[in-house]
């Protein structure tokens, strides 16, 4: 789950991270009135999206930069004028962009140094890894790759978690001056007490700045969580902004499905993460591109399966169906009448491939046999792979 | 032969009288699974399918029926305390069927782990299977013969794709082993195939594997230096894009690691057959024996 960087600065404000003041407006006054309250003069207006390259986005509107510097409130004022309720476009946006319904309004800070200073779950070593640079507010990725030396790893023990001396030995290792080390130690330790209390499964800081005045800040967080923690967590639950997410996904999360919206035109209908990941590959083999991801599970119901059906039936870019099911603990006649019961809903718009083994399957064949469904079945899945990709040429 | 499970197997099944717990120990018994014990706390007593015995610890069910294996299906929220109450009992295989724990506490089960005896299989798993001796976890029994073959995966049904493959071509299986799809689990490809290699009952191998991590690499790099087995493989997910969580949790491409291509070209590098698709896993390991 992704979050707003307000709502990352409200956490790092739960927790004692220090990072730059400021404050969220959904209206131009309310940002006119965070400025006033903030008393400073090097101020800067961010628009609140999920996406990356907000700094370099255009709007549709013409204007341009959805990060914008400026000395007043009144400056404020007109800047998210310009920016909420419009479209922003960045690299990562796509051409459609987003619709900016909040802004966040903080002090720009002089900055005297940037690091770059992150927690992830290691999977290799089964433990948090502090990753940390003395080179911020760069891509990461390159500094890793151009000069590895200058990236410092930290296991934490997971049940030990970070004690002070490791804060001491970061501190020194990211070369903080001795009166800024306090203030390097206190950030972070809180950032990790953050990272374990709210299942996060990395935070990333970048950059993590001194400033002019000799202030250790966290200047722009990024975090993700582990989905399977969420339930324990209502108050991040509730930092979910379904407008940011693809509705074919906020639809399916109804249900509890697994769903990802891809770009393609042959949806899939799986049992099983391993086989849909699977069966988007073959359709990829056999020269046709995959329009989602879906697992309904191992224990989908009747309702779950037509729910999932109907989902795929809605996207316009599909423009046929594959199912593919190799029942264990899931029936094959229930995936049988599930489907009856949303084409009966909803009618059938494109070709539907049906390939059905495992327990139930001669059920599940006779029923849809009998459904009079105007549907092609196919023997295994390199069959049904072919069949698909036939029906979209 | 066979590893880790066998007619020997004496079994546990912690949250026996939850809805999924009671119908899988159920199709496990009808398999011809020897299940000894159940645990439910606060159900001490009962009787399950009128001869199981329900404890409320694992503690009094490994005293009183000397079960040697668990099979967990308690809810996620509970599942890692699960897991360290058989440890802590002294059972030597745990199995985690339970899908959805949070890392965070799997981090400290195997943490706390590291210092015991016990080894655990999943969670987020369909379980193991030693066919026609003994079946724990959810997978569908039928689609299973005895053989020489030994199946390993993180997908439960990719595992069936490959297992029926085998079947209808007249190769059974020593033992099939999910070892579950999240980011941390307690038992890798490496341990398995390690314990292929040395399973005389086991003579060649399908892994299956998925994006994300390195564990496939790592085994591949020691089958191609130990293992003299025939080795085939496949990969789900080459068409996964970067950064989605594509349902298991552990099966995400970020930062350039984990991609399908990296853990391909390392298998090959090792002289495993990799399977082109998932309808290939069968033919890919035949080709392989060929060889």
């Amino acid at each position: 789950m992704n979050i707003h960087e307000y709502q990352a600065k409200e956490l790092l404000d739960q927790f004692g991270v220090a990072n730059s003041p400021g404050g969220v407006a959904s209206t131009p006054t309310e940002a006119e009135k965070v400025a006033r309250s903030m008393g400073s003069n090097n101020l800067v207006v961010k628009a609140q999206i999920h996406a990356g390259g907000r700094g370099k986005g255009t709007f549709t509107s013409g204007f341009k930069g959805g990060v914008q510097l400026c000395k007043t409130p009144s400056e404020v004022r007109n800047l998210a004028e310009q920016m909420l309720g419009q479209t922003l476009v960045t690299h990562q946006t796509g051409p459609e962009g987003r619709v900016v319904r909040k802004v966040l309004v903080s002090e720009s800070v002089e900055i005297s140094r940037e690091l770059y200073f992150a927690i992830l779950i290691d999977r290799a070593i089964s433990a948090p890894m502090i990753v940390a640079s003395t080179e911020g507010g760069v891509d990461i990725e390159t500094v890793a790759e151009k000069s590895p030396e200058k990236i410092i790893r930290m296991p934490i023990d997971p049940l030990l978690g970070l004690q002070p001396y490791h804060t001491r030995k970061l501190a020194k290792m990211l070369r903080f001056a001795p009166g800024d080390m306090r203030a390097a130690c206190k950030l972070f330790t809180n950032l990790y007490k953050l990272f374990i209390a709210r299942d996060c499964s990395m935070v990333e800081v970048n950059p993590l700045v001194v400033t002019m005045g000799g202030e250790v800040l966290a200047l722009d967080a990024k975090f993700n969580f582990d989905d399977n923690a969420l339930y324990r967590h209502p108050e991040i639950q509730a930092y979910r902004d379904i407008e940011e997410e693809d509705p074919r996904e906020v639809e399916a999360s109804k249900f509890n499905l697994s769903y990802i919206g891809l770009d393609g035109n042959i949806a899939c209908l799986v049992n099983g993460a391993g086989l849909a990941m699977a069966t988007m590959d073959i359709i990829k083999h056999n020269g046709g591109e995959p329009a989602n991801f879906l697992d309904v599970g191992g224990g989908a119901t009747e309702q779950q399966v037509t729910e999932a059906f109907k989902i795929l039936v809605a996207d316009k870019r599909v423009k046929a169906i594959l199912v593919n099911i190799f029942g264990g603990i899931m029936k094959c006649d229930i995936i049988a009448q599930g489907i009856i019961n949303a084409v009966k809903a909803v009618n059938l718009p494109v070709p539907l491939v049906v390939r059905l083994e495992g327990t139930n399957v001669e059920a599940g064949r006779q029923l849809l046999a009998e459904s009079g469904l105007q549907l092609t079945t196919a023997t295994d899945i390199a069959d049904a792979a072919k069949k698909v990709v036939a029906a979209v040429a | 032969m066979s590893i880790l499970v066998d007619k020997n197997t004496r079994l546990l099944v912690q949250g026996i009288t939850g809805k999924s717990g009671a119908f899988h120990a159920k199709s496990c018994m009808e398999y011809g699974t020897n299940v000894v014990a159940g645990v439910t706390p606060a159900r001490g007593g009962e009787v399950f399918e009128g001869k199981v015995p329900v404890f409320d610890t694992v503690h009094e069910a490994r005293r009183e029926t000397g079960c040697n294996a668990s099979m967990i299906f308690v809810p996620a929220e509970f599942a890692a305390d699960s897991i360290l109450e058989a440890v802590d009992a002294g059972v030597e295989l745990v199995i985690c069927i339970t899908e959805g724990i949070p890392v965070l506490d799997m981090m400290k089960v195997k943490a706390a782990m590291a210092k015991s005896a016990s080894r655990l299989i999943g969670p987020n798993c369909p379980g193991i299977i030693t066919p026609g001796q003994c079946k724990i976890g959810i997978m569908p029994g039928y689609i299973h013969k005895p053989g020489k073959v030994g199946v390993v995966s993180r997908s439960g049904t990719l595992t069936y794709e490959a297992v029926w493959q085998l079947s209808s071509r007249g190769h059974g299986q020593s033992t099939c082993v999910g070892i579950g799809g999240d980011p941390i689990n307690g038992t890798s490809h490496l341990d398995v195939v390690k314990m292929f290699n040395d399973d005389p009952g086991t003579e060649a191998i399908i892994m299956i594997g998925e994006i994300g991590g390195t564990a496939e690499e790592e085994a591949a790099e020691w089958l191609g230096k130990n293992c003299k087995k025939p080795v085939a493989a496949f990969i789900a997910g080459a068409t996964a894009p970067p950064g989605r969580r594509m349902g298991h949790a552990g099966a995400i491409v970020s930062g350039g690691k984990g991609t399908a291509q990296g853990k391909i070209e390392a298998l090959e590098a090792a002289g495993i057959e990799v399977a082109a698709t998932p309808a290939d896993m069968a033919d890919a390991l035949l080709r392989r024996m060929a060889r």
